[in-house]
């Protein structure tokens, strides 16, 4: 602040202050609703906490909503770990090597794998949807974890960020590797890996939000209910078709669903906006 | 700026590069082909044969009033969507920049929608906006305003949009303050110095210095809204009440999947190919320009 000015130091804050509120209102509306029984929540929520907390959670995380048609929200959110993990330990393990082949090496159609790569940054899952199922299922993928996590491991964005980074570490540290006698994959792992340790957490941070929020993908490639994703299988649990929605069921799954993302965002702040934003400045 | 040191290998690059480009080729080429293939296919209505129609499935796809319609859905939802969120997030970086101490306390707080779903974000809204049970349709019906997103089409829209902004706001914020960060106290205490009031000083210095901030997030902006929302409207709305809702992604999951119409459904993937590549090009070339090694 280059000037002290009071009226606006209560404005800034005041508008801030609003933000959070809007930002909190959605997420605290629908904890409550979690916590009270589905009664209750046939006329208007209420705006205060209620009792049936435990009950609640347990239940979905139990039986949930079996009886509607549902899968168990316990086995759901199994399902989004696993894909999640999967997908941003994936990406990252075969970004990174990618990046370190483009960067320090010379060989034949170097550039046309570059852009090849970069060819994935133009086709979002949206845009080829049906084509992409039908190789999936002719593979004999579907219903599986590797159909769910292997389609989406490709794109090229982490093998940017890595180029990206790799192509401002100094020349003087490959050329000592050199001098000294390692090979490359001991300068890769013993100096660049660590070296890119803030661009890897931030990636763990993004890639994890990435796959544990994928919604399109898991509904096109699961049937078996066993297989959904949380994210995926809350829209069965709040469109219901032929019983009044249990919404404080519904509710606290979807407190579930977004819970560990959040979670991990909030406490990994410091690092995934370090690398996130570092990059692009 | 290449390297100036590499490694003589010739063998070694291609292990590494290879997982990559299979999983690209499998998944990413061989489908988008696939679906330039399709796109001038017409299939008979049981799919046991197919020949070649050129672009007569563009043609009929500008011709078809539906496809006319969800495109001014998209422009509409897109439009409101980007404004929105960047108009939301720009104040509200502006304000945490000045905020010093606490920042980081504002920051946290505002990140959490980041964290969250597009589809679940729209649980969500829809949820606050229920005509029977929501706690925003209470008080909007108290205002005597009746509100009924599963009847009114407009409605739909509105809430879609809401729920899409809403979730784009931290994203762009974290940028945005980063970007306001990142400009030196002395330009502000130099016009301040020369007798420029805190307005002027945004609008005339420190805006035009966030614009390439700017551009970045509008380009992001625009693909998130073409294509992240796709579970926005499907989980809320499912493009309804009578396709108000129904913007091109969507419509080329209804088209493919739940019509089986697959010339047509390939074709507007097409478009939409096209639609993304434009912006990540000029994306990638902006940036490439501007980053210096």
């Amino acid at each position: 602040m280059v000037e002290p000015r009071p009226g606006l130091t209560i404005l800034t804050h005041g508008v801030l202050s609003l933000g959070v509120v809007l930002v909190a209102f959605p997420l605290y509306v629908t904890l409550v609703a979690s916590t009270h029984t589905a009664e209750s929540l046939l006329s208007r929520v209420p705006l205060w906490l209620g009792g049936h907390f435990w009950e609640n959670y347990r239940t979905v995380l139990g039986a949930g909503m079996r009886a509607a048609g549902g899968a168990s929200v316990g086995t759901m959110l199994r399902n989004s770990l696993v894909m999640a993990l999967a997908i941003a330990l994936g990406k990252i393990a075969i970004s990174i090597v990618s990046a370190y082949a483009i960067v320090y090496f010379r060989f034949p159609l170097r550039m046309a794998c570059f852009w090849t790569i970069f060819l994935t940054l133009m086709l979002p899952v949206e845009v080829r949807i049906l084509p992409t199922f039908k190789v999936v299922a002719d593979l004999h993928l579907l219903n599986s974890y590797a159909g769910l996590t292997v389609p989406l491991i490709a794109s090229a964005t982490a093998t940017f960020l890595f180029r990206q980074f790799f192509l401002t570490v100094p020349e003087e540290l490959a050329e000592t590797a050199r001098i000294d006698g390692a090979g490359p994959l001991r300068f890769f792992w013993s100096i660049l890996v660590p070296l890119s340790r803030t661009t890897i957490a931030a990636l763990v941070v993004v890639l994890f939000i990435y796959g544990w929020n994928q919604y399109l993908w898991p509904l096109l490639v699961t049937t078996d209910e066993g297989m959904y994703t949380v994210v995926m299988g809350l829209k069965r649990m709040v469109t219901v078709a032929d019983q009044a929605a249990q919404w404080n069921l519904a509710m606290a799954a979807v407190i579930l669903a977004l819970l560990p993302p959040v979670v991990v965002v909030v406490l990994a702040q410091r690092w995934f906006v370090k690398g996130l934003i570092e990059p692009e400045k | 700026m290449p390297k100036r040191v590499v490694f003589p290998h010739r063998a070694l690059p291609w292990a590494l590069v290879f997982p990559q480009l299979l999983i690209t080729l499998v998944f990413f080429v061989w489908p988008a082909g696939q679906a330039l293939v399709q796109s001038v296919l017409l299939q008979d209505a049981f799919g046991l044969s197919t020949h070649f129609v050129g672009t007569e499935n563009f043609r009929r796809l500008v011709a078809d009033p539906n496809y006319v319609h969800a495109v001014r859905v998209t422009l509409v939802f897109v439009g409101a969507t980007v404004g929105l969120a960047m108009a939301a997030a720009l104040l509200l970086a502006a304000m945490a920049d000045r905020v010093g101490r606490g920042v980081v306390v504002y920051r946290t707080l505002l990140i959490c929608p980041y964290a969250i779903a597009p589809a679940v974000a729209g649980v969500l809204w829809h949820f606050l906006f229920n005509p029977t049970i929501g706690v925003v349709a209470g008080w909007l019906q108290a205002l005597g305003y009746a509100w009924n997103h599963v009847l009114n089409g407009g409605q739909a829209l509105v809430l879609v949009i809401l729920a899409a902004a809403w979730k784009q706001v931290s994203y762009n914020f974290l940028f945005f303050l980063a970007g306001l960060q990142a400009i030196p106290r002395a330009v502000q205490e130099a016009a301040a110095i020369d007798g420029a009031g805190p307005g002027a000083r945004f609008w005339r210095i420190v805006f035009p210095l966030l614009s390439p901030t700017t551009f970045f997030l509008l380009v992001l902006n625009l693909v998130y809204a073409f294509f992240e929302t796709f579970g926005i409207v499907h989980a809320v709305t499912g493009g309804g009440p009578a396709k108000a809702t129904e913007t091109l992604v969507f419509k080329v999951f209804n088209d493919g999947f739940v019509g089986l119409d697959f010339g047509r459904s390939a074709a507007q993937s097409v478009v939409l190919m096209a639609i993304v590549t434009g912006l990540t090009v000029v994306q990638f070339r902006y940036v490439e320009r501007r980053v210096q090694y």
